[in-house]
């Protein structure tokens, strides 16, 4: 399962290193957002993909019982997770101003600023 | 394109969205569910408003601006860890009623992370709800 | 009494939700300054305590560590802190007039709170994941800030700063998981621990050079600073200004934190790389400043040649060379803030901030000039000058050191530096006006954007002069930096027995 994991994450880091090098806005955008689910993927499976009981603990215990999963690195993603849609949704809108502004959706156009 | 049976359902849903929402937000401290999930669900209803009947249903329903919802939210979050600084403890620490019990409810367990969760449920329905209100703005 | 520690985020952070509750300018510009004032007092008090008892650590929540977040304070955390509210206030008073009031209304203030809450935050924390979420406040404010206004040239901007600065946070998270993966903690306290004990080079290189990197970015170092020549220029001068002098210091800080804290095993790995680019850094922004003919970016362009002396003292590693990255730091965050307002009163006066379009401003206003001569020449290290005492303990440190390489390179961008300043000089204040140009505003009616130069001007004429005791604090700072035991056992008490056996 890690090996699949690994794949997958290998995967989504080389798509999103793909679509960042492209010239569009648009892709630029999904290339961040693929970068950002591999990230997610490999935090979440930071400490090991094994099968688990819910981190719950029970109400007649004070502690977690034996043969639970970790549950730090699901609220570490739960968190990526929400930071990564804010940000998804901002560079969504600052790209559809851009395009209203300029008109291109051609990172090449994009080169004013620089010196 | 405008689709009645849409329209309908988006409005016959609403009431139960929300009161789903409140639910799902209320059972969170020791179950699945809280105030993300809650936010979520709450905002979906106003969501199919804006989808059936159009932008500016969804605000007279909404009645308040989606960014007061998020001040409200922060400051309500904020105002429940304060709680534990007064009782000469740490920042954030938890402080809890005694336990009741209530028709309907059961064991009524209140305190400040419930303050804190209904604060986190206003950010995420205000956050999503000006999300899309801006977006379909921008779309007509 | 531990809650002191998180007045300097709380009160930001109180003051931007209600601006955003009430939503008319005069309440959230009212309540933006008063927040920032309340914020820099308490600051204030927050380094009095931490230099009386060097350490300050407050459990959020009454969670002890390392299960729950901390927030620690040692001095370099306070210094920062100060300094960065400071700047905070200062440059708010300086956008009251300067920034046009459409950009204003649409929440300036709350996001100006928002920004400098995220920075204090990531000065004061002590735990990782909450530093990523620490950077990601700070930089969802800045993204907002930068673009705010939406000129076409700011969109541009805004979309190089944005992308760079979201692949080094993805970069920074993948490195925070991975180090969770092997230690099992968030705490930098008990990685320091956990890794003193059992030490994994092969793990710590591969984590420590993503930091690097992602930190890099942040910081503008060699070779990771093109998004910042692209886009510090393009919005009002005030948002500019809190993004040179605060901005890229919270990346030096993070290295100075992770580097002294946890990666400090393998630092003789790590020492070359960061000496290299140190010089490179150096290098690349000092010829980039040559280059330029615009105030804003040839000022852009100083910040990453800085910004490598900053990583210069860290490579070094030792006391007089930490102490004088420090004291730096002090001194560049205040001179480089200052440089960018004075650009930006030229700019509100002129109307532009071209080198060729300008001149004259020595006659026409020389008490303006007077406020850029100082603060120039103690970023080009003249003496007596802030400026350079921080340059000169760097190069001592590096001749102690024998590198004799760096201290070359150190002393000829600092010659190069004067170079630059030399030239604005030249062009905006001593050569004529090119043509009689109308003045855009009568600069008699700018009170309160000159009110906050002059102050800070005041600042770098106090570090030159009077610097000892700023020193003998930075000395301090650097000594926590070197024996991490003191931050180790401030923030897990228990770990007495585990320390002792390193």
């Amino acid at each position: 399962m890690s090996t699949l994991i690994a794949i997958i994450i290998g995967a989504l880091v080389a798509a999103g290193v793909y679509c960042l090098l492209r010239r569009s806005l648009m892709k630029l955008v999904i290339g961040i957002a693929l970068l950002g689910q591999a990230v997610n993927l490999l935090v979440f499976s930071a400490n090991g993909l094994k099968s688990a009981n819910p981190p719950l603990i029970e109400a007649s215990a004070k502690t977690l019982a034996e043969g639970t999963a970790d549950p730090l690195p699901q609220a570490l993603v739960l968190t990526a997770i929400v930071i990564g849609f804010g940000l998804i949704s901002f560079s969504l809108a600052l790209m559809g101003v851009t395009y209203q502004k300029t008109g291109h959706d051609d990172i090449d156009a994009l080169t004013n600023t620089d010196t | 394109m405008k689709s009645t049976i849409l329209d309908v359902t988006a409005r016959l849903l609403l009431p139960w969205l929300f009161f789903t929402s409140l639910f799902i937000l209320y059972r969170g401290h020791n179950l699945p569910g809280g105030g993300f999930i809650g936010g979520l669900v709450g905002a979906s209803g106003f969501i199919l408003l804006v989808m059936g009947p159009g932008l500016e249903a969804a605000k007279r329903a909404l009645r308040v601006d989606p960014f007061s919802l998020i001040g409200v939210g922060l400051l309500l979050a904020v105002l429940s860890g304060i709680g534990g600084v007064f009782m000469g403890n740490a920042f954030m620490a938890g402080l809890w009623l005694p336990t009741f019990s209530l028709p309907l409810l059961g064991t009524v367990h209140l305190g400040t992370p419930l303050i804190f969760d209904i604060g986190v449920y206003l950010v995420v329905m205000g956050f999503t709800l000006a999300m899309i209100f801006s977006l379909s703005e921008a779309d007509s | 009494m531990n809650n002191l520690i998180l007045l300097p985020v709380f009160i930001p952070f109180v003051a931007a939700i209600i601006g955003l509750i009430f939503r008319t300018l005069p309440v959230q510009r009212t309540l933006g300054l008063i927040g920032m004032a309340a914020a820099t007092i308490s600051a204030i008090l927050l380094l009095n305590v931490v230099m009386e008892q060097d350490y300050l650590v407050l459990s959020l929540g009454a969670w002890q560590a390392p299960f729950g977040i901390v927030l620690v304070a040692d001095l370099l955390s306070a210094i920062m802190v100060l300094i960065s509210c400071i700047m905070g206030i200062l440059v708010m008073l300086f956008s009251v007039q300067s920034v046009d009031n459409a950009r204003q209304k649409t929440f300036y203030y709350p996001l100006y709170s928002m920004l400098i809450m995220g920075v204090n935050g990531a000065f004061l924390t002590g735990d990782i994941f909450n530093l990523y979420v620490w950077f990601e406040v700070m930089l969802i404010a800045s993204f907002v800030l930068i673009s705010l206004g939406a000129d076409r040239a700011q969109l541009e901007g805004a979309f190089k700063y944005m992308v760079l600065n979201l692949v080094s946070s993805l970069l920074f998270l993948a490195g925070a998981g991975l180090l969770y993966a092997k230690v099992g903690t968030l705490n930098m306290a008990d990685i320091a621990l956990k890794l003193a004990i059992q030490p994994d080079s092969f793990l710590i290189n591969s984590t420590a050079i993503l930091f690097l990197i992602s930190f890099g970015v942040k910081a503008a170092i060699f070779p990771f600073f093109f998004w910042l020549p692209a886009s510090y220029h393009t919005p009002p001068t005030a948002i500019s200004a809190i993004f040179a002098g605060l901005l890229t210091k919270v990346g030096v800080y993070t290295l100075m934190r992770s580097f002294t804290l946890f990666f400090n095993q393998s630092f003789e790995f790590l020492q070359d790389i960061l000496l290299i680019l140190a010089a490179l850094t150096m290098l690349t922004g000092v010829l980039g400043a040559a280059a330029q003919y615009n105030i804003r970016r040839i000022l852009s362009f100083h910040i990453i040649s800085q910004i490598g002396y900053m990583i210069m003292g860290l490579a070094l590693l030792t006391p007089l060379a930490l102490a004088g990255t420090v004291f730096y730091l002090v001194h560049h965050i205040i001179v480089k803030t200052n440089l960018f307002l004075v650009g930006g009163v030229i700019e509100k006066v002129k109307g532009t901030g071209e080198l060729s379009k300008i001149g004259g401003l020595y006659r026409a206003l020389p008490f303006l000039a007077l406020l850029f001569f100082i603060p120039a020449f103690s970023l080009g290290g003249i003496p007596p000058l802030s400026g350079f005492w921080a340059k000169f303990a760097l190069v001592k440190a590096s001749i102690d050191a024998e590198v004799f390489w760096i201290t070359a390179v150190s002393l000829i961008v600092g010659v190069m530096t004067l170079f630059s300043m030399t030239k604005i000089w030249a062009e905006a204040f001593w050569k004529d006006a090119p043509e009689e140009t109308e003045n855009k505003v009568e600069p008699k009616t700018l009170k309160l954007m000159y009110a906050p130069i002059a102050i800070m001007v005041l600042m770098t004429l106090y570090l030159g002069l009077f610097g000892q005791g700023m020193f003998e604090v930075a000395e301090r700072a650097a000594d926590q930096l070197l024996n991490p035991e003191g931050y180790i056992q401030a923030v897990i008490p228990q770990s007495t027995e585990a320390i002792s056996k390193l």
